[in-house]
């Protein structure tokens, strides 16, 4: 639950909280999901930190995938308007204007045999899983 | 004071509008003015919770034709 907390000019706002949100699913609605839960949660001053794996991780390595497959319809509605911002787009926002941490699995990183030259510019250092568990204990968890 | 300016983000689907306004806002001085447009009716409800969550002043919003104008004034 949020906690409002009453701010130095009399203003009830929502405490920022700690949100950490898992990327396993390299499939585009759930790429899109998670980034539009980072964007508008870094945004509105939440920390949020993301974490990218697996299939994920394909897509922010040069050299490999761009476009990631539609699981279903929505995924396909999602490709043909260009009204809606891309998964990449969204997880540049979420840096950009709310400073969210987007950091590589190091396995992941390891596995694809990238160097810290081919990840994308957005991404972190590459981080264990350990730590990421533990930072994110007791914060709220989100997994796509 | 300065001009109110128009952020026009017709035809783009949620989170875009709010990220658009987030952009611009980000940049401007305290008191600056913007005007929104929107077409994206999840926004309608969306902008103005986050006006309200971060702190800044919502000043109206209305629809034209078809299109939300939500005006909005940074307060800090």
């Amino acid at each position: 639950m949020p906690r409002e907390w009453r701010g130095a000019d009399g203003d009830n706002r929502i405490m920022s909280r700690k949100i950490y949100v898992l990327c396993v699913s390299g499939t585009r609605e759930k790429l899109q999901m998670a980034a539009m839960v980072a964007s508008v949660a870094a945004a509105s001053g939440d920390e949020v930190t993301v974490f990218f794996s697996m299939n994920a991780m394909l897509y922010f390595v040069k050299g490999r995938d761009t476009e990631a497959p539609a699981e279903g319809e929505f995924g396909r509605l999602m490709a043909n308007d260009k009204g809606v911002p891309s998964f990449k787009q969204l997880f540049t926002y979420a840096a950009e204007l709310g400073d969210a941490k987007l950091l590589p699995c190091s396995m992941a990183v390891d596995l694809l045999k990238a160097e810290e030259a081919d990840l994308d510019p957005l991404l972190g250092p590459p981080t264990g899983l350990t730590r990421f568990l533990s930072d994110a204990e007791g914060a709220q968890l989100f997994t796509f | 004071m300065s001009e109110i300016r128009i952020i026009d983000a017709r035809d783009t689907f949620c989170p875009g509008p709010l990220m658009e306004l987030i952009s611009y806002m980000k940049r401007a001085s305290v008191g600056d003015e913007f005007e929104l447009l929107s077409t994206d009716k999840g926004s309608i409800n969306d902008i103005p919770e986050w006006i309200k969550k971060v702190g800044h002043e919502m000043l109206s919003s209305e629809q034209v034709e078809g299109v939300w104008h939500i005006k909005v004034r940074k307060a800090k």
